[in-house]
């Protein structure tokens, strides 16, 4: 079955739907992740209703039954809780949070509760939850519903964080975040989502803690993250097109636990480095990932490490203004010239 | 009361009188400087926790706050681990790395006190999630402060609850006072218990300091989430005898409204009457009486005599698995 293609989007549902077959203990909570779907209003017209705001849990109620894919009401803190609870009597629940900017009115739940509670027990208890949610700039949203922020939750012990960029990595990742006994905050960019890529039928689980090299290259070592792969791949193509300049694309793919060794080992081969970052960039993924290179591994390298970010800002509403937050693979392509000294 | 078994009576005293011995006693170890951190104390309070846990086992789950002491003794946690615990000694409860606050033992039902007011009510909405998903007859018990009343994590898990008729009771502890602000002051509503009517569940307003009328709710409560029938708010009136933390000056209330209290005090007011019945004796009190204080005196013995744990523990207990 090679060969087979399907979106971000359905993959993300297949990763659910496979798990929920396999695992009764799996559920799914969230706005919206039914839709409405079974509701007895809407009886007869139809089994589909939303399932999500985007659609990627369509489907799931008419499999599974209104008791395993719960509708919430706009209650963040009530049902990221739930979940918290739930997960650390039995179940393995599956929180959706519609946009991770919404992260405000539950956090405690998150930070308090979920990532905190086997630490402050001793370890005589686990919460294998999974925390869904969408990120990113790109659909004109503006301030409240466009950022990324993963490295809020990157820094607080107790819970692991995955950025899938691809159809494939986002199944398997799915698979093993929900499998995790740990709470696991699974980013999900909204712009990915109708990307389509090439997705084996099964199951198959990616560790969390492993990246991925998108692109082998000897100049220079390009760590991208989540839909920023995808720009520093392109930037990468058109390099090698235009001046044969050889970029390694390396795709942390987990945050926490981040895969310092791939990382470093590219920079020992490469002696430079860029991060590509659509976050904020004060104490952001790109910071971090800069130091843990300066401070392992300064010897090999060859020039000071650059850093492609989002400014310091909220994410605009204006197309001229997103459009000019989001990193591009212009900018990348600058960056790789500055890292190799070119400009 | 007539149908209270003469074992279930002899519990209730028995853990009611261990509580109370336990915060005496952790008063006293606070003030002489043997306790790290600080500590809020359940003496006063004792016949909520105790008339809620009265109808539960293992099986059933409680949520608590950071006045959790009495919880914890009332769902059956070990008081060597607590006392332990409180001196954050290795064998704590969480081989002291929650302290007072964060006490818990999941294989008892206890999902931990908790540091952040408010922070238990959707907990207790997963763990009746949880039952509700699995098929169980599992009930949770939701303890909250008149303080948590006034959080917005109460309100969205009270909701929660009702809309998906979760095995549990809310019970809020209304102590008169969050911290130092009285509940008059801060409360909108007439009573707490009125609340139960926006969320289309009973409210039930019980004297907190009388274990009988806070059995009865329960007991009508729990049966109701067993049923399937979802929640039920209970509100508990008491008072607590410490301050919102020890130390605490207490500047805020008046000697009139505590001598008021302890005229009710929750364990004379038992006694009096399981005596006037004939119920239990006086022989079988003064002795549960004695043991209590055995008990309490062995706790601080064992936690005393307990190693810290090693300095890398720190390390430990993160996650579960982190390669």
């Amino acid at each position: 079955m090679a060969g087979r293609s399907m979106t971000f989007r359905e993959a993300i549902n297949e990763a659910i739907r496979l798990e929920m077959r396999r695992d009764p203990t799996v559920i799914i909570m969230g706005e919206d992740v039914a839709g409405g779907a079974r509701l007895p209003h809407v009886e007869g017209r139809g089994e589909e209703a939303w399932g999500g705001v985007l659609g990627v849990t369509k489907g799931l109620a008419k499999e599974f039954g209104r008791t395993r894919v719960l509708d919430t009401p706009i209650s963040e803190s009530a049902f990221i809780g739930a979940a918290v609870a739930a997960a650390a009597t039995g179940l393995r629940p599956i929180a959706e949070l519609m946009f991770v900017d919404f992260f405000g009115v539950c956090m405690d739940q998150i930070f308090n509760q979920g990532a905190k509670l086997r630490y402050m027990f001793g370890g005589k208890a686990k919460v294998p939850m999974v925390i869904r949610t969408m990120v990113g700039a790109g659909f004109r949203a503006a301030g409240q519903h466009s950022g990324c922020h993963y490295s809020v939750f990157t820094h607080m012990p107790g819970l692991k964080t995955v950025v899938p960029s691809t159809p494939y990595d986002a199944k398997g990742l799915l698979i093993s975040a929900i499998r995790d006994d740990d709470p696991v905050i699974f980013f999900e960019h909204k712009v990915l989502y109708d990307m389509e890529g090439e997705v084996p039928e099964g199951e198959y689980a990616i560790p969390l803690g492993q990246a991925d090299i998108k692109r082998e290259g000897r100049d220079v070592t390009v760590v991208a993250i989540g839909r920023m792969v995808h720009f520093a791949l392109e930037a990468a193509e058109r390099l090698a097109a235009g001046d044969g300049v050889s970029v390694e694309v390396v795709d942390p793919r987990t945050l926490s636990p981040l895969d310092e060794e791939t990382i470093i080992s590219s920079v020992k081969k490469t002696h430079r480095l860029v991060v590509v970052d659509e976050d904020n960039p004060r104490c952001s993924m790109a910071t971090d990932i800069v130091a843990l290179v300066t401070t392992r591994a300064i010897e090999y390298l060859d020039g000071p490490p650059q850093m492609v970010t989002a400014p310091h800002t909220v994410v605009p509403f204006s197309p001229v203004l997103e459009d000019y937050y989001i990193p591009s693979p212009e900018k990348i392509i600058q960056a790789v010239n500055t890292a190799l000294g070119r400009v | 009361m007539a149908e209270i078994s003469r074992d279930t009576l002899l519990w209730i005293y028995e853990r009611m009188r261990l509580i109370r011995c336990f915060e005496d006693k952790v008063a006293e170890l606070f003030a002489q400087g043997l306790l790290p951190g600080f500590v809020h104390l359940y003496a006063g309070e004792e016949a909520i926790a105790v008339g809620v846990c009265a109808h539960l086992t293992d099986r059933d789950y409680i949520t608590s706050t950071h006045r959790g002491h009495g919880h914890c003794i009332a769902k059956g946690v070990d008081i060597n681990a607590m006392m332990a615990e409180l001196f954050g000694k290795a064998t704590g409860a969480c081989k002291g790395k929650g302290g007072s606050m964060h006490i818990a033992d999941v294989s008892k039902g206890m999902l931990g006190a908790n540091g952040i007011v408010g922070g238990g009510g959707p907990l207790a909405c997963g763990s009746g999630l949880t039952a509700k998903v699995t098929g169980s007859d599992s009930v949770t018990a939701c303890f909250f402060g008149d303080g948590a009343a006034e959080q917005g994590t109460m309100h969205e898990a009270m909701n929660l609850a009702a809309i998906w008729k979760l095995p549990v009771i809310f019970v809020c502890e209304n102590n008169l006072y969050a911290e130092s602000t009285p509940w008059f002051y801060h409360c909108a509503a007439r009573d707490i218990a009125d609340r139960g009517v926006a969320y289309n569940m009973p409210g039930i307003l019980v004297d907190g300091t009388d274990v009988f009328a806070v059995y009865e709710a329960a007991g009508e409560a729990i049966a109701r989430a067993r049923r399937g029938e979802g929640p039920t708010l209970i509100e508990a009136r008491a008072f607590r005898y410490y301050g919102h933390f020890q130390g605490d000056p207490l500047t805020y209330r008046t000697p009139e409204e505590e001598e008021e209290y302890r005229r009710r005090d929750p364990l004379d007011q038992f006694r009096r009457r399981v005596l006037e019945r004939n119920l239990l004796t006086a022989d079988e009190l003064d002795a549960i009486d004695a043991r209590a204080r055995e008990a309490v005196e062995a706790a601080v013995r064992f936690a005393q005599a307990s190693p810290y744990p090693a300095p890398e523990e720190c390390l430990t207990d993160v996650y579960v698995k982190y390669p």
